[in-house]
C-alpha cells in the first residue's frame, strides 16, 4: 500500500504513539485487503463498547489511548451493557457497573458523541449516496451499502476506531467494487421479518462480499433490518442487491428447507422465560406498530424492549410508550439483545424472540435457550 | 512460500490447526485461549502459545478486542497464520503485535498439526 509522506511520518511515531497505533491497524487492514491507498472517511460507527465483550483489556486500552487521542470524524457508538435509568432494578454487580462507566467515559473523552445505538441508519440523516464511512457494526454496516447508498467496509472494532482517529480508511474490498458474485433466489412466499432474518444468515454463510437476492419485490423496513442483522451475523458478507445478480454468477435457492436449517440451528427451546425485541434495536416507527399491535393485550411474562434513547424519548411524548408499558413491557435504552447482562443463565433458562442476530448471541455467548417466534406470533401467544 | 506479511514478527513454535473460521469473540474464551464452541474441530484445545493456523475470522467485529485481550492475559499464540485476512483478525494482530501471515490454499494443506516451524518474516 502506498503511503504519503505525511502518512509515513504518523506511521513512525513523528505525530505521537496514537497516531501511529491507528496507522499500523491501517496498514495491516490495507494490506490484508490489497488495497492501494487511504481515503478520506466522513463518519465512523465503532463497536466495542458493552464491557462484557470487551473485558478488562478493552477498558483499560481505552483508558489510556484516550488520555490522548481525539476522534477526526463524526464518530457514533455501539449499545453498551445496560440502561442507567434502570440497572437498579436488575441485579448487577458494582464492578460491571464502574467498568462500563470507565468505557463510557473514554469514549466520550475521544469526543465521540453516546449514541449507544446498534442502529445508527435510524437516527442519524445519512449523508449523500456514496458518502465513504466506517462502521464496526455489521448491521449498520450491511444497511449503509445495501440501503443506505453509503459504502464501508465490514469494519473491526480497531479499524473503525483507527477510522475514526485519522478520518481514513484503505480503499479496498466493498468501498471499490460492489458486484455480487452469488445470486440467492428467495422462494419462501409470504416470509414475515423473523424468515428475512433466516434468509439474510444464509445470505452471509454463501456470500463472501455481496450478494444479490432474487425474488424479492419490496421489504418493509423491518423485513430489512432483519435481514441485516441475520447477515452480519453469520458471516463476512457487506451487501446485498435485490435482483437477478450477474448473469455468470452462481445462483442459490432459499426455499423451506434451507430456512429449516437455519431455525433448526438457532432454535433450542419450544418456550422462554421472557420475550426480547430489539436486535437490532427498534426504531420509532417499530415502537407505532408495536403500540397498535398490543392495544388492549397485556403479556404473560416479561418482555424487554430495546431502542436507542432518543427513540425511546420521541416515543414518549408522542405517547407511543403508554400503550407498550401498559402491556407490561420494560422499555430500555443504551444497550440490545446481544451480550447484554441483564439477560443471563443464572435467571433464565429460554428467552422468546424474532431476532436472528440475537438467537444467534444469546445461544452461544449468553448460553440460554432461544424459542424463536414471529412478531405476529409472539403478540398472539405470549400475551392475553 | 507464497505469501503475504501482514504483521510483521519472528517466532518459533508448533502449529495449532483448524479447518473452521474462527469467531474470536463467540468461540475463544480471552482469559485462557481455549475454544469453547463445540461445533469447532478444536474444542477444548488453547491456541495459547501456538502457530494458530486457521482459514479466516468470521462474526462479531469485536472479536478484534478479543485478540488484544489474549495478547494481554498473556493466552495469545506465538503468530497466526491464515488463507484470507478478515479486518477483524488483521485488527486485532496489528494492536497485539501477533505477527500474521496469509498463505495460499496449497500452502495451508501443506501445514500439520504439532509440526514445529520458525517464522521470520524478515525472510519474506
Amino acid at each position: 500500500m502506498e503511503l504519503t509522506r505525511d502518512e509515513e511520518a504518523a506511521l513512525k511515531g513523528e505525530y505521537g504513539e496514537t497516531l501511529a497505533l491507528a496507522y499500523r491497524i491501517l496498514v495491516a487492514t490495507g494490506e490484508a485487503t490489497n488495497s492501494e491507498k487511504l481515503i478520506p472517511i466522513e463518519w465512523a460507527h465503532l463497536s466495542g463498547v458493552n464491557y462484557n465483550t470487551i473485558g478488562d483489556a478493552g477498558e483499560e486500552f481505552l483508558s489510556t489511548l484516550s488520555k490522548d487521542a481525539r476522534v477526526k470524524v463524526k464518530t457514533t457508538l455501539n449499545p453498551m451493557g445496560y440502561d442507567i435509568d434502570s440497572v437498579s432494578r436488575y441485579d448487577l454487580d458494582e464492578n460491571f457497573i464502574s467498568k462500563q462507566e470507565s468505557i463510557r467515559k473514554s469514549y466520550e473523552r475521544m469526543g465521540v458523541t453516546p449514541s449507544f445505538s446498534c442502529i445508527p441508519y435510524d437516527i442519524f440523516d445519512l449523508p449523500g449516496k456514496g458518502t465513504q464511512v466506517s462502521f464496526a457494526e455489521s448491521n449498520a454496516a450491511i444497511y449503509a451499502n445495501s440501503v443506505g447508498g453509503l459504502k464501508t467496509n465490514k469494519e473491526s472494532a480497531f479499524s473503525a476506531l483507527a477510522s475514526a482517529i485519522t478520518g481514513k480508511s484503505p480503499y479496498s474490498s466493498l468501498r471499490k467494487d460492489d458486484t455480487p458474485n452469488i445470486t440467492i433466489k428467495m422462494k419462501v412466499e409470504n416470509p414475515n421479518e423473523m424468515m428475512y432474518g433466516m434468509l439474510g444468515y444464509f445470505a452471509g454463510k454463501v456470500g463472501e462480499t455481496s450478494v444479490a437476492i432474487s425474488g424479492v419485490k419490496e421489504v418493509d423496513h423491518r423485513s430489512c433490518k432483519s435481514l441485516c442483522g441475520g447477515m452480519g451475523t453469520s458471516g463476512t458478507c457487506g451487501k446485498f442487491v435485490f435482483g437477478e445478480g450477474e448473469k455468470d454468477s452462481e445462483k442459490i435457492d432459499f426455499d423451506k428447507k434451507e430456512a429449516q436449517t437455519v431455525f433448526d440451528e438457532l432454535n433450542t427451546t419450544e418456550k422462554g422465560d421472557i420475550v426480547t425485541l430489539g436486535s437490532p434495536q427498534l426504531g420509532l416507527d417499530e415502537l407505532h406498530d408495536l403500540s397498535l399491535m398490543l392495544k388492549g393485550k397485556s403479556f404473560t411474562k416479561r418482555c424487554m424492549i430495546f431502542c436507542p434513547r432518543s427513540v425511546q424519548e420521541q416515543a414518549r411524548k408522542i405517547g407511543y410508550t403508554n400503550e407498550i408499558e401498559r402491556a407490561g413491557c420494560d422499555i430500555l435504552s443504551d444497550c440490545c439483545t446481544c451480550l447484554t447482562p441483564l439477560i443471563n443463565k443464572d435467571s433464565v433458562d429460554g428467552v422468546t424472540t424474532n431476532s436472528i442476530k440475537g438467537a444467534y448471541y444469546l445461544k452461544n455467548s449468553t448460553g440460554v435457550d432461544v424459542n424463536l417466534k414471529s412478531l405476529s406470533d409472539i403478540v398472539k401467544e405470549e400475551t392475553k | 512460500m507464497m505469501s503475504k506479511v501482514i504483521v510483521k514478527g519472528k517466532t518459533q513454535g508448533k502449529i495449532l490447526k483448524s479447518n473452521n473460521p474462527i469467531n474470536f469473540l463467540g468461540a475463544v474464551d480471552k482469559k485462557s485461549g481455549i475454544i469453547k464452541d463445540n461445533t469447532y474441530d478444536i474444542y477444548n484445545k488453547s491456541i495459547k502459545g501456538t502457530i494458530f493456523v486457521f482459514p479466516h475470522g468470521i462474526g462479531s467485529s469485536v472479536g478484534a478486542y478479543t485478540i488484544y485481550s489474549l495478547k494481554s492475559n498473556n493466552s495469545a499464540p506465538l503468530a497466526m497464520i491464515c488463507t484470507k485476512a478478515d479486518l477483524t483478525v488483521a485488527s486485532g494482530c496489528a494492536l497485539a503485535n501477533i505477527p500474521l501471515i496469509i498463505v495460499d490454499q496449497k500452502e495451508f494443506d501443506s501445514l500439520e498439526n504439532d509440526s514445529e516451524i520458525t517464522i521470520d518474516t524478515n525472510e519474506y
